[in-house]
Formats: structure tokens, C-alpha cells, sequence
């Protein structure tokens, strides 16, 4: 009884909110259901890839219960640790000298005009759109040609060669936003160029470095392809074991190693992405 | 802007250390893979710098070209259900109320960042033989199997047998689709979501269903973008590696790993260069497209 005169009233309501107005898509069931089948099909491969990383089977497919295990085990496989340890090494190198020459070129080309720079403009965009393989073999000539070993090194300055052009493009278009003025101003108040340069150009910059530089180190972090050409023996990373223990094959084990460098580049880029809107915001915010 | 010669101490300090590392360890590097291209094989698979045509000649030899013409075909499969997808779930984004917007969008891009390898191997997991794809089927089998011994006929269906679906080029299309989709995604939306809505409610005012409003309003409005979605989604997926590498068997193999295997075990440098550079100009005839493409809408660029 006190339910049937409780539902009463809201029947009316229900009506109203299911008369769908005609551009409410997002309400329409069968567009609901495409959406919802888009993001079990992009979500379902990962999750399951995590959520298998602790479960207690060797056979990976039905749930055994929760451990910890594999990442015991992979925390102590002295092979994962060693192309951890490269990974590292690499993506901390790449990241600083692209970060650097990023931010240089970033700020070259959006202050100055100089002959030929639309055919600049399309050479550093270069490394960003040609296929991965096509720079993946070159480098792998190029070392080849000048008799260098492949190793650390090689890898390291194939990475810098495609991720500065990434920094100088967030750089570039982090400071197309600055107003000349200020510079100016700091000069007639008596500062050189280079106390001009940090103490009025350089913090404004500051987001769009720590932004690309968060990007380039996430880029050394997954590279795969480029890296499986340029390294050596000695100088396997993270994902080129991984791809190795992949084609041996599928354990728990490498599920775990999987998840611990899926959580590591997320932190990095939502960082990236936090860092970014702060600045926006404030730039917003400043006028 | 600044002229460079008004300041040539600090252009310089700032243009010419990031324009020798362009210069010396990314244009050199493919400078020597085009003049590899024009070389010839010696016997022993070394290299000869000469100027010969062998290598593009070799590419277009029918085992390889049937490789590339599969390749292009395989990515464009990619690509056509990217698009058929992508584009529900663009529109739906776009048109969503404004406080879901956002997180529909950081759901799309979230999988994108996680890295390529590693949801490329998600999916062996998904597709093999003892797999979750092949788990479920057997699991709604053994139902099946319940019901048909409680009705009085056990073994009406046969044992299961799992299917194949890994290594295969059916695998090798959905890696691609999967990798990729966000590409398609990200300028879909950007289009859609700057659309003019008071067109879409004139036509439907005017009488036009919702299909007929879809393919003679919204998708003529749309189209730089979804050129441009289309475009750069066949490139990344006519580029692929790892996907055909580990999804894919011996039969779909695509362009990246024929390059891959003249430089390993075939030795074949000019052959391996000389496809590496098809694959460019394919890319550079895309992107000039994509260009194109843009212009025409006014300088919408991605």
C-alpha cells in the first residue's frame, strides 16, 4: 500500500525524464550500448592483465585467490632488474639532454624568424610523424655506418633524436602565450639578457618544460621498437625484456612486470597532465 | 618575432646545439638509409653503395608487393572499424552533458598511455587457445552441454574445441583497432564537439530524421575531421610492428616487419631501404592529405 501511493507521484517525473530531447544522444539505449562495448572492449585486455597479476595460478585464467607473489618474483629476477636499471638509466639521460635541447629550439622557433623556417618547422616535426620503424632502422644503419657499438649510449641518443622535437612543440606553444613586453621591461630596469632570461622568460617556461620533459621521459619509458634496433647485449631495458619473457612465454610473472610499468608511466603522464592544467588555469586566470 | 640577424649571439646559442642533433642523428641516419636504397646487395648480403634501382625494383617482385598491398589492406580494415567504433563514441562524447565530458575523455585517452607492447600482449592473453575469449565460449558450452544431457541428448554438441584466434590476421586487425582507436577518437571528437548544434536541430525541425540529419548534415560538417581521424589512424596502423609481430603468424606479416626482417635474417639492406622509404612516402602522401584536408575547413589542424 505505502509503496503503490509512493510510486504514484514519481510516475509522471519518470515520464518527463525519458522523453529524450532530440540531440540527447548520450541517452539514446543503443548508443549507450555502443559506448559501454568501446570501453569494455579498450579497458577488459588491461584490467584483466592486472587483475591476473595476483592471482595465485600459474594458469593464469581462473582465480585462485590474491598474492603478492609474482612481484616478489619479479622485484627479484636479477634480469628484470638489470633492464630496469638500464631503463632508468636511459630514460633519466634522454630525458634531461631532450629536455634541454627541446626547450632551446622550442623557444628559437617561436621567437625568431629566420629564411627557410617552414621547412625547419617541417623537418623537427619529422621524428614525431615518420613510422617507428623507418627511424628504428636508420639509427641501426647510422651506428652501423660509423662503427659504433650498440649499447647504452646508442640508445640513449636514438631516444633524444625523437623526443625533443615532442618538448619543443609543448614548449613552443607554452610560450606563445608570453608577452614580450615584460621583457623589454626587465631590460630597461637595467637586467642583462641572461638575468632577463631566468629571472623573467625562464619561470614562465617552467610548466612547459617540466610538461615535456614529464612526456619525454614517458616516451624512453615505453619505447619499444626504437630500442630493440639500437641496443645491445648488455643494454636491454624494461619493455625489450618484457617483449623476450612475451615470446617465451605468458606468466603471471610478466603480468606483474607489466602492471609495474603500466602504474609508473600513468603517474608520469597524469602529472604531466595536472602540471599543464595548473599553468592553463593560472594563465586563464592572470587574464 | 625577432629577426635572427637582430640577435644572432642568442639565436645561435639556442638554435644551432638542437639543430646538430636533428641534423647528425636524425636527417644523416635517414640520409643513409635513402642512399642504401639505391645499393646492392653482395653475395655475401653486405652492403654496396652504388647507384642501382635493385632495391625498389626487388619491392615490386609479387611476394612483396602482395606483402604491401596487404598491409595497406589490413590497416585499412583497421581503420574502417576504428571509424565504425569511434564514431558513436565520439558523437556521444561530443554530446554528452558537459560535467561527463571530460571523464569520457580521459576514459578514451587513459589505455593510450599505458605502453604499446604491453597491450599488445593483453591481448594474447585474451585471444589464445586456453584464453578468457576461449574460456567464456567453453564455459557457455558446458551450460549448453548441462542443458542438452538434462533434456535427454548428452554429447548433442560435440566436445569443445577452442577456437583459434591468435595468430591470424583476424588477431593481428583487432591489435590494430585496439592501439589505435583513440587516434580516430581524439579528432572525431574535436570536430563534432565545435559543430555548430543549431544546423543539426534545423534540419531536424525541418523534418529530416535522425539518420537522414546524421549523413546530410552532421557527417558533410564533420569531414575535415574525419579525414584527418582517418588519415592519421591509417598511417600509425599501415606502420605497425609489434601488433602483426605478435598477433599476427607467418601469413600476416605487414611492410614493418619485412623491413625488419631485411635488415635481421635476410640481410637485404637496399631491399629493407627502399621499403623503408615506400613507407615514408605513404606517410608523406597521407599527412599532405591531412594537410589538405585542413585547409579546406580553414586551419583546423590536430
Amino acid at each position: 500500500m505505502t509503496t503503490a501511493t509512493l510510486r504514484a507521484p514519481a510516475t509522471p517525473r519518470r515520464r518527463s525524464r525519458s522523453t529524450i530531447a532530440p540531440l540527447e544522444f548520450t541517452r539514446k539505449r543503443w548508443l549507450q550500448a555502443i559506448i559501454a562495448f568501446n570501453f569494455v572492449f579498450l579497458y577488459f585486455p588491461i584490467v584483466a592483465l592486472i587483475a591476473f597479476s595476483f592471482n595465485d595460478s600459474k594458469r593464469n585464467i581462473t582465480w585462485q585467490g590474491f598474492t603478492f607473489k609474482y612481484y616478489d618474483k619479479a622485484f627479484h629476477n636479477p634480469a628484470l632488474h638489470d633492464a630496469a636499471l638500464n631503463t632508468l638509466i636511459i630514460a633519466v639521460v634522454s630525458t634531461v639532454v631532450s629536455t634541454i635541447l627541446g626547450a632551446m629550439i622550442g623557444l628559437a622557433l617561436q621567437r625568431f624568424k629566420f629564411p627557410m623556417k617552414g621547412l625547419y618547422d617541417g623537418l623537427i616535426y619529422l621524428p614525431i610523424v615518420i613510422p617507428e620503424i623507418c627511424l628504428a632502422i636508420a639509427m641501426l644503419a647510422f651506428f652501423n655506418a660509423i662503427h659504433m657499438d650498440l649499447g647504452l649510449a646508442s640508445v640513449i641518443i636514438s631516444h633524444i633524436a625523437f623526443s625533443f622535437p615532442f618538448v619543443a612543440v609543448i614548449v613552443r606553444s607554452r610560450m606563445s602565450g608570453f608577452d614580450m613586453s615584460l621583457e623589454e621591461a626587465s631590460r630597461d630596469l637595467g637586467a642583462n639578457d641572461w638575468q632577463t632570461f631566468w629571472n623573467v622568460t625562464f619561470p614562465y617556461m617552467v610548466p612547459g618544460v617540466v610538461a615535456g620533459s614529464l612526456l619525454a621521459m614517458t616516451l624512453s619509458l615505453d619505447d619499444f621498437v626504437i630500442t630493440f634496433f639500437t641496443s645491445g647485449p648488455g643494454s636491454t631495458t624494461f619493455p625489450v625484456k618484457i617483449y623476450s619473457m612475451v615470446r617465451f612465454s605468458v606468466t603471471p610473472e610478466v603480468n606483474a612486470a607489466s602492471s609495474v610499468l603500466i602504474a609508473l608511466t600513468l603517474t608520469l603522464t597524469i602529472g604531466a597532465m595536472l602540471i599543464q592544467s595548473r599553468s592553463t588555469k593560472k594563465m586563464n586566470a592572470n587574464g | 618575432m625577432e629577426d635572427w640577424r637582430k640577435n644572432k649571439r642568442v639565436f645561435g646559442i639556442l638554435f644551432l646545439p638542437p639543430t646538430f642533433w636533428l641534423v647528425f642523428f636524425f636527417t644523416f641516419p635517414l640520409a643513409i638509409i635513402w642512399v642504401y636504397s639505391f645499393g646492392h646487395r653482395g653475395p655475401l648480403g653486405q652492403m654496396e653503395v652504388t647507384l642501382s634501382f635493385e632495391g625498389y625494383v626487388q619491392a615490386m617482385d609479387w611476394t612483396i608487393l602482395y606483402i604491401i598491398v596487404k598491409s595497406i589492406w589490413i590497416a585499412a580494415i583497421a581503420t574502417a572499424i576504428c571509424l565504425l567504433l569511434g564514431f558513436p563514441l565520439a558523437m556521444g562524447i561530443a554530446f554528452a552533458p558537459a560535467r561527463y565530458k571530460n571523464v569520457l575523455l580521459l576514459l578514451v585517452i587513459l589505455p593510450f598511455w599505458t605502453n604499446l607492447l604491453i597491450r599488445t600482449y593483453a591481448w594474447i592473453a585474451v585471444l589464445r587457445t586456453n584464453g578468457y575469449v576461449n574460456g567464456f565460449l567453453g564455459w557457455v558450452y558446458g551450460l549448453l552441454d548441462g542443458f542438452f544431457g538434462f533434456l535427454g541428448a548428452p554429447d548433442a554438441l560435440g566436445g569443445f574445441e577452442p577456437l583459434q584466434l591468435l595468430y591470424n590476421r583476424r588477431a593481428v586487425i583487432v591489435g590494430i583497432v585496439y592501439v589505435n582507436l583513440p587516434f580516430l577518437v581524439l579528432p572525431l571528437y574535436a570536430t563534432l564537439e565545435k559543430l555548430d548544434k543549431s544546423f543539426l536541430e534545423a534540419s531536424l525541425d525541418l523534418g529530416a530524421g535522425q539518420w537522414r540529419t546524421l549523413f546530410s548534415v552532421t557527417v558533410p560538417l564533420a569531414w575535415p575531421g574525419i579525414v584527418t581521424g582517418l588519415l592519421l589512424t591509417f598511417i600509425l596502423a599501415l606502420g605497425s610492428y609489434l601488433t602483426p609481430d605478435l598477433l599476427g603468424g607467418p601469413d600476416s606479416i605487414m611492410i614493418a616487419n619485412l623491413i625488419q626482417q631485411q635488415f635481421g635474417p635476410a640481410r637485404n639492406w637496399p631491399l629493407g631501404s627502399a621499403l623503408s622509404f615506400i613507407l615514408m612516402y605513404v606517410t608523406f602522401l597521407c599527412l599532405w592529405l591531412k594537410a589538405m584536408a585542413a585547409q579546406r575547413e580553414g586551419g583546423v589542424s590536430y
